[in-house]
């Protein structure tokens, strides 16, 4: 199908598949270079974005272990009034900022001997601080903030809770345990605690903004959301449930390397958004919390994808632009080719006045314009000369048919049945001249009731002058034998009528006869023609041999000698020109005398029409395709009646 | 007109006798069924309009019960035991979990495989009626243990505070896992396993309230019954419908803990799949459990078993 395309459509087909091809190339390297330069990065700002946080909740846990490791030291150091317990209990809450609440509490009777319990509990409410004494209704000793530090013996910061009764706040505390020194050895005492509020550590983790959508969130050492974006999974889910729940076994593990203290980057599917991310984890050292970092994949590729729509945007452009200058050109090159082509239909229909485009550029179209220009002015002016020098043909052609109608007029009409009815004799005669008009002739007509006279000639030559030169001997033999009957005296004079003329570069051969048609006596002269031929009725063909005598036309004071023959019932007479016995074949060779004499002898017995028709077969059998080189002309007479 | 006017909290347009409910623990997966029949409208089936009471730590359903703030509760067979050998009137109309869900749970890592290797180790163990099985445990292996008083949470033993840790195989159990400890890391001590199961979860009404109206209360057993079948059969539909409760009493909702606690009741209620069981209170394990409430010194009397144990469903097809 493409063959059938124009060449406009092929190039700019071609151009922009190449074109696009390079460009796809081009681009396509471009966004896995980008790729592979990113994903490098991204890992090293994942880390230092997690680092950078982690540092920042440490420098808060530390100082809030501080508070609580300086007190417990200071407690273990000497005996404190409850007074002096509450005042320093209350600097230590008032004074540090990260500090939400802070309590000193003693195992049962530790305190006191008289109290059970005994925990002052100064905590934050509003920006006011507020003190709450922590009693027998809380029963202490069997929270997390005081069992577990008790039971493993050394400070112990609490897994996330929600502290009612008393804070009323998510919270999280370090516990101090502190100690006395007894002859049986160190005897636990209580503890010296102080909360971090969640809020704030909430505030601080979600304060992180990933590109678009990415998210920070921290788990305890249980793997406990402690901070997400998303509210209700805060203290409710556990990285394992989220495993579980999305039946994610590799989730598990992950949450395990992170609670186990690890660091790494991970596949992470958003619990907010559901996109693909890059999670980074890094420890919180201090509290063997974990904190992740989420980078969405297709966030971090929105540079590398922004650079490729913008290259895309850029390259369509171009591309565009390019197939405008293809089209141009193409257009600028198929434009007057189209025109040309569409000029040379309009001139194969023979319009070659058509007008030919302009083309102004000196390339090969502007040269093939030129060159078709060329060659309509010559195709034209051919054209004009031709038709001059067809019109003057057709002229003379007209004139040719009007001279071969005229010379046909001359020779004597065909006589009919009824013109030979009672005659006793019979004559047909043909002449097909080689031209329009040939130099040959014949002529037959009554001298008186009893006398019959015919001529045959030849004029030298061929066309035109022969024809002319034909017309007036016949002119003349007609004119003769009015006055004059005897052959020789009839040759003699039209040779000195002819002589007259001037003219000696035209001759012409003559029989000429005249056949009594009582007697069947003919009277004859030859004016060196071909020798007359007699078919006698039993078949025997034979030459007549007769006075010859010279060519008419060519001298002056010639004379010729009168023969006589006579002629049986059935016997014919045949005269012929030379056209006959020359005639050519396709090979070049005559048909001469012998295969017309043999021709004739088969013929004895038929009359003349049929004698000559059927010898002009024989010609045109012989002759072929051979065009025909001279006048062919043929006369029979037959002493006779006609048919039998 | 007596007669007419409905025997307990009153009558609606419906027609359905008002039935006041509540459960020994906050809304979650342990009471499914009973949410379910609720939900899709089994209890009213059998003519009844289950108000739900709220409960949790601060609500003693044993208490509401006797004291006749609730028609019919949930209750553990050992509060109940003890209630009824106080002279509480109560009877057990069908009891519901055959299988005690309490365990001890160690780690592997501390050399815990058998119950020999608890010797000599920290372990946690709860207050009250759950001290019970695994005192006897440790009696039964001859075990000398430092017990050290249980929390809600298990937090110490995933700090490392305890060896072994009580646990109910429906709850603390999941959470230990999903705190990152892993199944195979854990060897678990069902008591259940060592000759000493405790029929759970069990329907209780006050013996004058049931005797009256006899028909009701074998209706809300089979109802509750219909909707335990329910809830295991569509587990997703039966939690769902678990945390909307937990959320209309803003307990916080776990929902692959929620499908943990009804799978493990599942197990409970029906060990080895059996559907029979569901109702049923084996006479011998009721001995053994008054048996060791009275050992334990909480109850002064064995209550008589049969007095005891009205199963309410077979009593309504009798």
């Amino acid at each position: 199908m493409l063959k059938n395309k124009g060449v406009a459509f092929k190039l700019i087909l071609v151009f922009s598949t190449t074109s696009l091809a390079v460009m796809g190339m081009i681009g396509t390297f471009n966004y896995h270079y980008w790729l592979e330069i990113l994903e490098k990065n991204v890992v090293e700002n994942a880390g230092n974005l997690a680092k950078s946080t982690v540092n920042r909740i440490e420098t808060i846990i530390v100082s809030t272990e501080k508070v609580a490791d300086n007190f417990a030291g200071f407690i273990e150091n000497g005996p404190l009034t409850e007074e002096e317990l509450k005042r320093f209990l209350r600097t230590n809450v008032g004074e540090n900022t990260e500090v939400y609440g802070s309590t000193v509490a003693f195992e049962p009777y530790a305190f006191k001997t008289s109290e059970e319990y005994f925990a002052p509990y100064f905590f934050k409410k509003n920006k006011e601080l507020e003190y709450v004494f922590l009693g027998s209704d809380f029963r202490y000793q069997y929270r997390d903030w005081y069992q577990i530090p008790k039971e493993l013996g050394r400070s112990y910061w609490s897994e996330p809770y929600y502290d009612e009764g008393a804070g009323e706040a998510m919270m999280s505390t370090y516990s101090a345990p502190f100690y006395e020194r007894t002859p049986e050895g160190r005897k636990f005492r209580g503890v010296v605690t102080a909360d971090i509020s969640l809020d704030w550590l909430q505030e601080t983790v979600s304060s992180i903004k990933i590109l678009e959508t990415g998210y920070a969130f921290l788990v305890s050492r249980t793997g406990t959301i402690v901070t997400h974006p998303i509210k209700e999974m805060i203290m409710n889910e556990t990285i394992f449930s989220i495993a579980e729940a999305r039946g994610d076994e590799g989730l598990r593990d992950i949450g395990r390397r992170m609670i186990q203290g690890a660091s790494g980057i991970v596949p992470f599917t958003s619990m907010v958004t559901g996109k693909e991310c890059w999670m980074y984890y890094e420890p919180v050292p201090s509290t063997g919390w974990s904190l992740a970092v989420l980078f969405p994949k297709d966030e971090l590729l929105a540079d590398i994808t922004r650079l490729n729509k913008i290259l895309t945007v850029v390259a369509m452009s171009g591309f565009l632009l390019l197939l405008l200058i293809m089209a141009f050109i193409a257009r600028s090159i198929t434009r007057p080719l189209r025109a040309m082509a569409k000029a040379a239909g309009v001139i194969a229909t023979g319009d070659l006045d058509a007008k030919l485009p302009m083309v102004r550029s000196k390339d090969e179209v502007g040269q093939l314009a030129d060159a078709f220009g060329r060659m309509k002015r010559s195709l034209k002016e051919h054209i004009k000369k031709l038709t001059e020098a067809t019109a003057a043909r057709e002229r003379i052609e007209s004139e040719l048919n009007i001279a071969r109608k005229i010379q046909m007029s001359i020779l004597p009409k065909a006589l009919s049945d009824s013109d030979l009815k009672g005659a006793g004799f019979d004559i047909h005669a043909v002449i097909h001249p080689a031209r329009e008009v040939g130099g040959d002739f014949y002529d037959h007509h009554y001298i008186d009731s009893d006398r019959f006279c015919f001529v045959i000639g030849d004029v030298s030559g061929k066309g035109m002058p022969a024809a002319l030169f034909m017309a007036v001997t016949a002119a003349f033999f007609k004119a003769t034998v009015r006055t004059e009957q005897k052959p020789d005296e009839v040759l003699r004079i039209v040779n000195e009528e002819l002589n007259l003329q001037g003219d000696q570069s035209l001759f012409v051969t003559v029989f000429f006869g005249i056949l009594n048609t009582k007697t069947g006596e003919v009277l004859y002269a030859n004016g060196g023609h071909n020798k007359l031929v007699v078919v006698r009725a039993n078949g025997e063909t034979l030459f007549l041999d007769s006075p010859e005598g010279m060519i008419i036309g060519v001298m002056e004071n010639v004379h010729f000698k009168t023969g006589k023959c006579v002629m049986k019932q059935g016997d014919t007479l045949f005269m012929y020109t030379d056209g006959v016995t020359e005639a050519m074949n396709e090979k070049k060779e005559l048909f001469t005398e012998e295969r017309m004499m043999k021709a004739l002898a088969q013929l004895h017995g038929s009359d003349t029409r049929e004698i000559i028709s059927a010898l002009l077969k024989e010609l045109k059998n012989f002759s072929g395709k051979a065009p025909q080189s001279d006048d062919i002309t043929m006369m029979a007479v037959r002493y006779g009646v006609r048919g039998q | 007109m007596a007669i007419l006017v409905p025997f307990l909290a009153g009558g609606n347009e419906a027609g359905l006798t008002k039935v006041r409910f509540m459960t020994h623990w906050s809304p979650q997966a342990q009471f499914a069924g009973y949410y379910v029949a609720r939900e899709k409208g089994f209890y009213e089936k059998y003519g009844i309009d289950l108000e739900m009471l709220p409960s949790g730590p601060n609500y003693s359903a044993a208490d509401y019960l006797v004291e006749g703030k609730t028609d019919i509760a949930v209750l553990w067979l050992t509060q109940a035991v003890q209630k009824r050998s106080g002279g509480a009137k109560l009877v057990n109309l069908a009891q519901m979990v055959q299988r005690s869900g309490l365990m001890l749970v160690a780690r592997k890592s501390d050399g815990i495989v058998e119950p020999g290797d608890l010797n000599g180790e920290k372990v946690g163990i709860w207050e009250g009626d759950l001290s019970l099985q695994p005192k006897a445990f440790l009696k039964k292996y001859g075990l000398n243990v430092e017990t050290v008083r249980q929390s809600y949470t298990v937090n110490l033993f995933l700090a490392g505070g305890v060896d072994a840790v009580s646990a109910m195989w429906y709850n603390e159990y999941h959470t230990i896992l999903n705190s990152g400890v892993n199944p195979d890391e854990l060897t678990t001590f069902f008591f259940s396993d060592h000759g000493l199961n405790f029929p759970e979860d069990g329907i209780y009404a006050l013996k004058g309230t049931f005797t009256k109206n006899p028909d009701l209360f074998s209706g809300f057993v089979k109802a509750s019954v219909e909707g335990w079948l329910y809830a295991f059969a569509h587990p997703k539909e039966a939690v769902d419908i678990v945390l909307e409760y937990m959320r209309r009493a803003k307990v916080p909702a776990n929902r692959v803990h929620q499908m943990w606690m009804l799978e493990r009741f599942k197990d409970l209620m029906m060990p080895g799949g059996d559907e029979s069981a569901l109702g049923r209170l084996d006479r011998e394990e009721y001995e053994r459990v008054a048996a060791m409430l009275k050992e334990a010194g909480l109850i002064v009397t064995v209550p008589d078993f049969d007095t005891f144990f009205v199963p309410a469903g077979e009593h309504a097809e009798k």
